[in-house]
């Protein structure tokens, strides 16, 4: 017996419609999020025609101006950190068996995954408040690292599943070739792993964008990062300015992964 | 020297940074935590330095304040129950809507898949408490859904959907989906669809191929998304406050309320701690999982 | 250690005197802090402003008994400024000898949380009470038992703030017990009561002044400036008044000991209590300030909003909250537990 030749061995019924009522779960509320940063009334549900002004009371409002910014540079920062100390600690934890205290180097680089962040929080509010009165230093720095600790998680995911699924011998047959460790990581590994390191910083420069509680307890005078401030919005009122900034955001953030997508893609052509 | 030291010293040098970063961030602040839950709540706030195991104590049993009898503290044990249920109901949705999402993206042509794990992850790129916003505009009782239904006469008076453990639910899942399809997808990229035509040939069904060829191969992902999305469900503390409406508390408002208006230091770290085990359940479950799984490849 | 930070922190100052003179750390309430107030600060001092925000006085607190903070400016609700001169964070800087102190509200002078004034400058005050939609139910407001006995009309469309004091007391006053009580045959009947009324409970939640106006909610436990902005939306809300016994609250601008700015503090506290400045705080956030005279310089229906004016057979029903000791807080967090569980 001949399989019929519209056989496809990678159907599966019904997968398909799933796929679609996931992708419209998760772009509903997305599209009116939207939608509402344009709406001409103070409402974030109720529609009342169309106008620009919440885009220009964000653009005016200097509190949002400075939260952007510093949620910027924080994610920036943070994102490039963790980052490269992840794929240091990809490099030194893959392909590699079990050594001695490996059980605890996967805890540490796991832990900000496996506890909830109000717990962190306070931590750190202790934690920093003491090395702040010692130090006298209240910079930005302590956010940074702060976010850093709980990026690297995410960034060393996507850099150690690309490490795995990598050649070996390529790398070996470079070392005889180029000699010193540095010269090869450049050269071979660090080509091939770029897509990882791309993931993974990405990544990373989402969920510091996105922190709230730990920022709330970390942050000094005038650190005030865009989630924070519209964590003080919540007791009062919600306005479309809100969904104005938040549209801009997410305008620059698919901007700039459909650039990388973009890129990549003509590199490899 | 021996290849066996300048490999490990290499290893450490590696890890350093990283290690600094955490200890200084993460590791070293959490066992502050531990400290604090063996200590006595200050007055109004912090701690006061001296030795008790009342908060520990407390987590579980209660002393009723009416006529001092002991009993097992209902409150906090109703609402691990719930973070719990809650977690587990919102890590199986995401597995049933985000398993076959995956597999589409995976069977999609290799140029276009990119495109489509893009499109997973830009709302991912929105800011958690906005995405909780959005969700709870399309549930309320003048939102999309119910006006639709009633404008379609399917019903007469709107479901009240938000404040509810349904919206509660609701809402993890559409805020950690990307979480569970990342995994999967990534191992389901990697799998070999020569295996599946094997099956095919040997007149499996498609059920079965799904089940005894694909998912085997696929596991590791999945326990992977799963903790992914578990963990953090199990300590949200935004997306009950703003969908639960505050009547359904969930761990991470219940130690919140601890260290804010209840001025209970050393039980909201206590509390802290007691979730950490939880979560340590869980990853013991799927290290013992991957374990297998990784023994069966390498 | 801190005589290193002190010397630091001098030499800092002397290098450059004209920054540190310039600059002010004011630690607030979300969008509470009038844009215009702090423009014209800035325009009149020359002294540069920076807000940055909290959402609990506990936050608040918390975050600056550990230090390092770098704050000038604290706004804590009053009840909880016996515990921050307590713990010793705030400069006396004696408002009440300040130039503008002639024009406070006499009736905000003798606080029960700052005598005589020696710490603190009004920002704005409030009541906390119930808000009810008449065109859902009709019969009189101005009680508690609109949230915990609730009429049959208003049954599953109430919401309670998240403030568990607040709630506390007034179930306490509904009792007949005084705020911050140890009476367990009082906390007893509380706790029944709440359980018994959370049933009928929405919510409990903050953020509720679009869903009182559109009807999502239909009556519950309020701020009165809330409210206020729920009626300008929809004229069918009022504001009670609850006559079992209502909790008034003041919010107010305080200088922290470990101030870097403290003369820029004072400068502020003083401008704030002149009545064109106070005036713009109410304006912005929608509340009464203790400033006499402000009135004139807000809009009409502002200054004589329902919301804003007690009426005079309710005034006597209104007491200021206080915080309740250690060991009454304590019953009343589990009692608060076990009502969210």
């Amino acid at each position: 017996m001949t399989k019929p030749r519209a056989f496809d061995v990678r159907r599966q019924s019904g997968f398909a419609f799933v796929a679609l009522c996931c992708f419209v779960l998760l772009y509903l509320p997305i599209i009116l999020l939207v939608v509402f940063s344009f709406n001409a009334g103070q409402s974030i549900a109720i529609w009342e025609g169309f106008s620009w002004r919440w885009y220009v009371s964000a653009w005016q409002n200097e509190k949002v101006q400075d939260a952007t910014v510093l949620s910027l540079i924080i994610a920036t920062c943070a994102s490039l950190v963790a980052t490269s100390v992840a794929v240091m600690a990809a490099l030194a934890t893959t392909r590699t068996g079990t050594f001695r205290g490996s059980a605890l180097v996967f805890g540490m680089i796991n832990q900000p995954l496996m506890i909830p962040e109000i717990v962190t929080a306070v931590a750190l509010l202790i934690f920093f408040a003491m090395v702040k009165v010692a130090t006298g230093y209240t910079g930005l720095w302590y956010l940074i690292i702060a976010h850093s600790a709980f990026c690297i998680p995410f960034a060393y995911m996507p850099i150690r599943a690309r490490l795995q699924g990598m050649d070996l011998s390529l790398e070996q047959a470079a070392a005889d070739l180029y000699g010193t460790p540095w010269r090869v990581f450049r050269m071979v590994t660090l080509p091939q792993l770029w897509p990882g390191v791309l993931a993974g910083a990405m990544l990373a420069f989402v969920i510091s964008l996105d922190n709230v509680i730990i920022t709330e307890f970390a942050k000094s005078a005038g650190q005030d990062t865009l989630p924070t401030y519209m964590l003080g919005q919540l007791r009062r009122v919600v306005t479309p300015e809100i969904n104005a900034i938040s549209t801009v955001l997410l305008a620059i953030s698919v901007a700039l992964v459909v650039a990388f997508y973009l890129l990549s893609k003509s590199k490899k052509q | 020297m021996p290849n066996g030291v300048r490999t490990a010293r290499r290893r450490w040098l590696l890890l350093t940074p990283a290690l600094v970063i955490l200890l200084f961030a993460a590791t070293g602040p959490l066992l502050i935590v531990l400290v604090y839950s063996f200590l006595t709540p200050g007055d109004y706030g912090g701690v006061v330095w001296t030795f008790s195991t009342d908060a520990w104590f407390n987590v579980v049993v209660e002393r009723d304040f009416f006529d001092d009898t002991l009993s097992f503290a209902d409150a906090h044990l109703s609402i691990f129950w719930r973070s719990v249920k809650l977690s587990l109901v919102t890590t199986l949705v995401a597995f049933i809507v985000g398993f076959p999402t995956a597999y589409f993206i995976a069977t999609r042509p290799r140029e276009t898949r990119d495109m489509w794990m893009l499109l997973i992850m830009v709302p991912f790129w929105t800011n958690l408490l906005i995405r909780t916003f959005a969700v709870m505009e399309i549930i309320r009782n003048e939102g999309v859904i119910n006006t639709g239904l009633i404008q379609l006469g399917i019903i007469d008076a709107p479901i009240q959907m938000l404040f509810t453990e349904f919206a509660v639910t609701l809402g993890m899942v559409y805020v950690y989906l990307p979480l569970m399809v990342l995994p999967i997808y990534a191992s389901m990229e990697r799998m070999d669809f020569s295996l599946i035509e094997a099956g095919y040939d040997l007149y499996a069904s498609r059920w079965r191929i799904l089940r005894k060829v694909i998912f085997p191969l696929v596991k590791p992902g999945v326990v992977a998304g799963s903790i992914l999305v578990f963990v953090p469900a199990l300590g949200a503390y935004v997306t009950p406050r703003v969908l639960g409406g505050g009547k359904q508390l969930m761990l991470g408002n219940l130690i919140e309320l601890q260290f804010g208006q209840g001025r209970n230091w050393p039980l909201g770290a206590a509390l802290s701690i007691s979730l950490l085990a939880i979560v340590m359940v869980a990853l013991f479950v799927y290290v013992r999982s991957a374990g297998t799984q990784e023994g069966r490849h390498d | 250690m801190k005589n290193l930070v002190t010397a630091i922190g001098l030499a800092t100052a002397l290098a450059s005197p004209a920054l540190a003179e310039g600059q002010l750390n004011i630690y607030n309430w979300g969008n509470y802090t009038s844009p215009e107030l702090i423009e014209k600060f800035e325009s009149e001092t020359g002294i540069q402003v920076t807000i940055t925000d909290f959402d609990s006085n506990d936050t608040a607190l918390a975050k600056v008994k550990a230090g390092g903070h770098g704050f000038d400016i604290v706004v804590p609700s009053g009840t909880f400024i016996p515990i921050w001169v307590g713990e010793g964070l705030l400069l006396e800087t004696n408002p009440n000898s300040m130039e503008n102190f002639k024009h406070m509200d006499p009736q905000w002078v003798d606080v029960a949380f700052d005598p005589g004034r020696k710490y603190s400058v009004p920002w704005q005050w409030g009541t906390v009470g119930v808000t009810v939609n008449t065109s859902v139910y009709d019969g009189n407001p101005h009680t508690s038992s609109i949230f915990l006995d609730p009429p049959e009309e208003l049954r599953g469309k109430i919401n309670v703030v998240p403030e568990m004091t607040d709630v506390m007391s007034l179930a306490i006053k509904f009792h007949g017990g005084e705020q911050c009580t140890g009476d367990r045959e009082i906390l007893k009947k509380v706790r029944d009561t709440l359980v018994e009324a959370k049933q009928h409970w929405l919510s409990i939640d903050y953020g509720t002044i679009e869903k009182y106006a559109k009807g999502d909610l239909a009556a519950g436990v309020n701020w009165n400036g809330a409210s206020l902005r729920s009626r300008e939306q929809n004229p069918d809300i009022v504001f009670g008044y609850p006559q079992e016994g209502y909790p008034v609250w003041m919010d107010n601008v305080v200088v922290l000991k470990e101030a870097n700015n403290a003369e820029n503090a004072k400068i502020f506290q003083n401008f704030i209590m002149a009545p064109e400045n106070a005036a713009l705080i109410s304006n912005f956030a929608r509340y009464a300030n203790g400033i006499a005279g402000s009135q004139a310089y807000m809009p009409e229906e502002m200054s004589s909003a329902p919301e804003v004016v007690i009426p005079d057979e309710l005034k006597a029903a209104a007491y200021v909250a206080e915080v309740c000791p250690p060991a009454v807080q304590q019953i009343y967090t589990r009692i608060w537990t076990e009502l969210q569980k």
